[in-house]
């Protein structure tokens, strides 16, 4: 039995690097410090049932055995042979092994795209055209007094988040407010348990409290700790927040500007925006100027819905205000392990984060038009690599019967929709449980992922196997006189 | 029957997060994945229980899915769907320029269906995708 402390986890761009994972017989047998989803991983990652473990080709429509050599051979052929092809994924793999996808895709003169395209692309848009005032989370963890989480439900997708950086992490100069969440805790379970018992009895449904009241808690007037939850329905997080603010959908921008406003000590004049009385939009403002170190955290609630790269825009300005009356931070609550990594990788090496196409010979950026799903609507592709990821799941049904129509390899260590879809499976390790590797957290600090145990046979690291594509196109392309 | 019209948001679950790690051709998964988050009211507009299988609508298809009463009320008119396979089968792939599909806030119909069963993730990839390859 073997403890391995220290371990970066694997699942989220919080990247949560204080678990303690124990090793018997090259499994992991238990793992400590952990969030419900991490645990689900370490506990399933080796399960034969949902594992990819030997390569498999399409033949006559069934995906059969192979040899990982005719694997990867198949997949250079594919990938010569054609003129247009897509390499999207990267967010759950090491920055060793996008490095190597970036390389494959200059030499084919493909597309590579991360999955931050339908994540936090229209983010980077907006950063892109007015810069970003953020920090790294160890300063929001010591000093940040006002946590704003917008459009995100921390909660659900990055469990840990509160924990380790804003209202529930013991900082040097703030403290966490667990015990206060706790007792409030107790009294929201109380009035549910109340309201059950009434619809028992009563045979009715109870009427619940209305989630966002006129003013803000008198909480506010201290110098605790404060968490404020804006979302477009009442998430978990919003639960645990000090106080909830019920946004309308595709209504944030109109949400921030008014706030804007406010900070400027203009006047509304209207007596609510976005669903949200002005009054209480007056005490939020006089609360966010009133802080020490505010911090902004905006979720893809803000990218994917009316508006995207200008809510970031608009948010960015917001705290940008508030930078002249306090200090205030924004930060994007990006979602996979490494998907700050794939767009840190992309940028130093082509100059670009995400959508770069390499097709003209030299590196092109025009999200909308070569972003992965534009692409794919437009049916222009003739071939995908999918590394890590499962765009059969998670990209729109259009997009997706022309991926599937086409050649498509993946290379992933488990079953997925697009695992089962493709015409070139190729097994890989696990990073960050079988492989090591670098992945950059959301506030782009990097962070060694460690390997823990041995891949099964035939699981090779994704970057050994791109750099195995690589070699194979090198030697084709030489083979058929292509420059 | 009543059909209802909705906003439609979809999002991460911590149980869509955790049941994705038992395998996404799992039960669990389906179980977590394959639904559309209601409030009571609106459950009964459509005139529905949870659990039911109800059929979710936009210009853009389709799917069927179980309905499920939300824990964390009142958001009457707004539909919470996880992501996953079932609710891209409703999803515009118009980005506007953007690179980014409009996952939230998009307008949809509710309508009970009684006579369907949800499909798992072989079954709707089958329907949906399999005659499209070459």
């Amino acid at each position: 039995m073997n403890v391995i402390r220290n371990v970066t986890c694997p699942i989220c761009g919080t990247l949560c690097d204080d678990l303690e994972v124990t090793v018997k017989d090259n499994v992991i047998v238990d793992a400590a410090n952990t969030c419900a989803i991490s645990d689900a991983k370490f506990m399933n990652y080796s399960n034969p049932k949902h594992r990819n473990l030997t390569p498999l080709v399409r033949k006559n429509g069934e995906l059969r055995e192979t040899s990982l050599e005719e694997a990867i051979k198949k997949s250079a052929e594919i990938l010569v042979d054609a003129s247009y092809p897509i390499l999207y994924g990267w967010s759950c793999t090491s920055c060793e092994a996008i490095s190597a996808g970036v390389e494959l895709a200059e030499e084919i003169g493909g597309v590579i795209d991360n999955t931050s395209t339908v994540c936090h692309g229209p983010s980077i848009l907006s950063i892109q055209n007015v810069g970003i005032p953020t920090s790294t989370l160890g300063q929001i963890r010591h000093r940040a007094d006002l946590i704003i989480y917008w459009a995100s439900d921390p909660y659900s997708a990055h469990p840990r988040h509160m924990e380790r950086y804003t209202a529930f992490s013991n900082g040097r100069f703030q403290k966490s407010e667990w015990a206060h969440y706790v007792a409030r805790l107790r009294g929201i379970l109380g009035k549910k348990r109340l309201s059950r018992a009434s619809e028992l009895v009563l045979m009715k449904e109870a009427e619940l409290p209305v989630v966002s009241g006129g003013k803000l808690p008198p909480k506010f007037e201290t110098d605790k700790r404060k968490l404020i939850v804006v979302d477009v329905r009442k998430t978990r997080s919003a639960e645990l927040a000090d106080f909830f603010i019920q946004v309308e959908p595709n209504k944030d921008f109109e949400l921030i500007q008014a706030l804007r406003l406010l900070v400027r000590d203009e006047e509304v004049e209207t007596d609510q925006v976005a669903g949200v009385p002005v009054s209480l939009l007056e005490d939020v403002a006089d609360t966010m100027i009133g802080c020490d170190f505010g911090v902004l955290f905006f979720g893809v609630g803000l990218t994917m819905s009316s508006g995207k790269l200008q809510n970031i825009d608009a948010a960015i300005a917001l705290t940008r205000d508030l930078n002249y009356r306090t200090k205030f931070v924004i930060m994007p609550m990006r979602g996979h392990f490494n998907v700050a990594g794939a767009n840190i990788v992309s940028t130093w090496q082509t100059g670009y984060p995400f959508a770069v196409d390499f097709s003209q010979g030299y590196p092109r950026y025009n999200p909308g038009e070569t972003s992965a799903v534009d692409i794919l609507s437009r049916d222009e592709a003739d071939a995908s690599l999918i590394v890590a990821s499962d765009p059969v799941s998670n990209f729109p049904r259009r997009a997706v019967e022309n991926l599937v129509k086409n050649p498509l390899i993946a290379i992933d260590p488990v079953v997925s929709p697009t695992t089962a879809m493709a015409d070139v499976v190729l097994p890989s390790a696990f990073v960050g449980i079988e492989e090591g590797g670098t992945a950059y957290r959301m506030d782009r600090v990097p962070l060694p992922m460690k390997k823990l145990v041995d891949p099964p046979q035939n699981c090779l690291s994704d970057r050994e196997i791109l750099q195995r594509i690589l070699h194979h196109v090198k030697r084709l392309r030489a083979q058929r006189g292509i420059a | 029957m009543q059909k209802i019209r909705v906003t439609l948001v979809t999002g991460r679950t911590i149980d869509q997060g955790a049941t994705k790690e038992h395998g996404k051709l799992s039960d669990d998964y389906l179980n977590n994945v394959a639904v559309c988050e209601l409030d009571p009211e609106d459950l009964s507009r459509v005139g529905i229980k949870e659990g039911s299988t109800i059929r979710v609508s936009t210009g853009h298809g389709k799917v069927v899915v179980k309905a499920r009463k939300s824990r964390r009320t009142p958001h009457v008119g707004i539909a919470y769907m996880p992501y996953g396979l079932w609710v891209n089968q409703i999803i515009n792939s118009q980005t506007h320029g953007t690179g980014m599909p409009s996952f939230k806030g998009i307008q949809a119909e509710i309508e009970a269906a009684p006579e369907e069963k949800v499909l798992n993730i072989l079954q709707l990839l089958k329907k949906n995708y399999r005659e499209k390859r070459r």
